[in-house]
């Protein structure tokens, strides 16, 4: 067993990233318009329809990390691993519901971010601020694991040394400057047409080469196969399941990336309808993850050619070293080429909503508030060529736990967000020092909570009257976090006016 | 009126799927098992479809204005 793919597989991957590559610089041209401007270079002047929306999202939400550490940990843990699907499935329900109405808010005033709706409800800008800076904090380490997603499958390929990652990195930070919000949006198009290629082909293939799904379950220990029904006195498992995939589905569409590409689209009609057909990635990630469970009964744990990969990289080289055991050469090619690319949309779009983040809600309000369009563009442009400069140097230079470890907390910090961002739509009495308030108990709580689990896990024991909960610690942190927010308000009793919140 | 019944309706059909996904000890057994996969696995995959067609009909009912 060979430790990674022949030539023919890296040509077939180089040669589809120069195509992704020229189709980046080509999407500048594309709906021109002025790219000097930050709406058309941070938000690609609001004019995606549904389709475009739905490449942009899919791509965007599940990206190449997802792909490879969601199959990782059912490789490693086994039944906790699928919380992603009750998580995907949620999202949606979610997405319908409330964004609509944020999209509708920045539609009306012109808002870029959701810290831009906080400003502008609220006329604070330091809660607006907090919010912001929270979301750049919880996307940092998000970047850099999309570097560890192109890290895997580049020693998959044997391509081994840093210049390959270098290579990578410049040609996407080029078309990010150059194109904006455009690249990833076109060049989530071959994304994710060849993860869906990929996907059809592994779940055929591998099965029949091992003997049908019967003999790839009986391969996962007993153990790992379920969760196991708790008891009176302690919940178990199944409410640590339950608390992941809600809190993860309350996260997500606050993280800075998600909300770009929801204001993105062209109108509430558009997130409507991509709430219903974006679950066809959720049954793609659904069957991704039973990729953990191929690996396991194929056994790639235990060959030495893979040894090398494994030790590097621990379970998340479970899938490369699947596909290489599996797929003919040139196949290898396409399926690592998927990751990679998979890897350089997310990327993008979450340098460009750090960018815009930064730009309009810490540079033009506290450092230069008489910036123009132009300028607004250009500061927009150096940050996210900063961020990714940063994500590289921190993967580079750290082992990666701590980008891991990081990736965690964001997490837990992220959905402290959703108080100011999404309760604020619906409850415009809330005082925005009780948010703030709020949000700073909720951000303290979690990470101490993360902290005293040695940052290993995010799911905390509660002791509610003598039972044992075992709850993602996002969440718990999130109920005081909306306790302390609406407790405080109601207090102090002398709430924003509903009227006076659109402010452009 | 006929538009407030229709938006109960259509966020009654989004509630459903956290109910479902929320209670876990509904699905966490391995029978009876579709094509070798335990129930576990193959009860959730079926939930995104059903899920997809829960939004589309909730689309459907609401129509448009958020």
């Amino acid at each position: 067993m060979s430790a990674h793919a022949g030539p023919l597989a890296s040509l077939i991957f180089v040669s589809l990233f120069v195509a992704v590559t020229v189709l980046g610089f080509w999407a500048s041209r594309w709906h021109k318009a002025d790219l000097g401007q930050l709406h058309e270079w941070g938000l690609g002047g609001r004019r995606f329809g549904t389709l475009i929306t739905w490449f942009l999202l899919g791509g965007d939400l599940y990206t190449a990390y997802t792909f490879i550490a969601v199959p990782a940990l059912m490789f490693g843990a086994g039944a906790v691993g699928f919380f992603a699907v009750p998580y995907t499935i949620l999202i949606f329900p979610i997405l319908f519901l409330v964004y609509p109405r944020l999209w509708s808010e920045a539609h009306q005033n012109g808002y870029l971010t959701a810290s831009d709706f906080v400003r502008g409800r609220f006329h604070a800008p330091v809660l607006a601020a907090a919010i912001a800076v929270t979301g750049i904090i919880a996307t940092l380490p998000y970047i850099a694991l999309q570097i560890v997603g192109i890290e895997v499958v580049l020693a998959g390929l044997g391509l081994n040394g840093e210049w390959p990652l270098f290579l990578a990195f410049a040609v996407l930070a080029g078309y990010t400057w150059t194109s904006g919000l455009r690249a990833p949006a076109m060049i989530a198009i071959i994304k994710d047409a060849l993860i869906y290629i990929t996907i059809l082909a592994a779940v055929i293939i591998i099965p029949a080469k091992l003997g049908g799904y019967a003999a790839i379950f009986a391969a996962v220990p007993k153990a790992k196969l379920l969760l196991g029904a708790g008891s009176a006195a302690n919940w178990g498992g199944q409410s640590a399941y339950a608390t992941l995939a809600l809190g993860s589905a309350a996260a997500l569409f606050l993280y800075p990336h998600a909300i770009t590409g929801v204001l993105s689209s062209s109108s509430q009609k558009v997130i409507q309808r991509n709430a219903a057909i974006l679950p066809a990635y959720s049954l793609a990630l659904g069957l991704i993850a039973l990729l953990g469970y191929m690996a396991l009964a194929a056994g790639v744990g235990h060959m030495t050619g893979f040894a090398y990969g494994f030790r590097r990289f621990g379970a998340n080289f479970a899938v490369p070293a699947l596909f290489l055991k599996s797929f003919p050469d040139w196949f290898v090619g396409v399926a690592f080429a998927a990751i990679a690319i998979g890897a350089l949309v997310p990327a993008a779009i979450m340098s460009i909503a750090c960018a815009n983040l930064f730009t309009r809600n810490l540079w033009k309000e506290f450092i230069d508030p008489s910036c123009s369009g132009l300028k607004e563009a250009r500061v927009a442009k150096w940050t996210s060529l900063s961020v990714k400069v940063g994500a590289l140097a921190f993967i580079l230079a750290l082992p990666h736990t701590y980008a891991i470890q990081l990736q965690l907390l964001g997490g837990i910090w992220i959905i402290q967000t959703l108080p100011a961002v999404v309760l604020a739509l619906y409850s415009p009495r809330l005082n925005p020092l009780a948010l703030f308030v709020g949000w700073a108990s909720g951000l303290s709580a979690g990470t101490l909570m993360a902290w005293s689990l040695h940052f290993k896990s995010a799911i905390y024991t509660l002791h509610i009257g003598g039972i044992r909960v075992p709850c993602y610690a996002a969440l718990s942190a999130l109920l005081l976090n909306i306790a302390v927010s609406y407790g405080l308000s109601l207090l102090w009793h002398r709430g924003n006016d509903a009227s006076s919140g659109a402010t452009t | 009126m006929r538009r407030r019944v229709r938006r109960f309706a259509g966020v009654s059909l989004l509630l459903l799927p956290f109910v479902s996904m929320l209670w876990v000890a509904s699905y966490d057994r391995a029978l009876p098992a579709f094509v070798g996969i335990p129930f576990f696995y193959w009860y959730q995959l079926a939930w995104v479809g059903l899920a997809a067609v829960l939004v589309w009909v909730a689309a459907k009912l609401i129509g448009g204005a958020a």
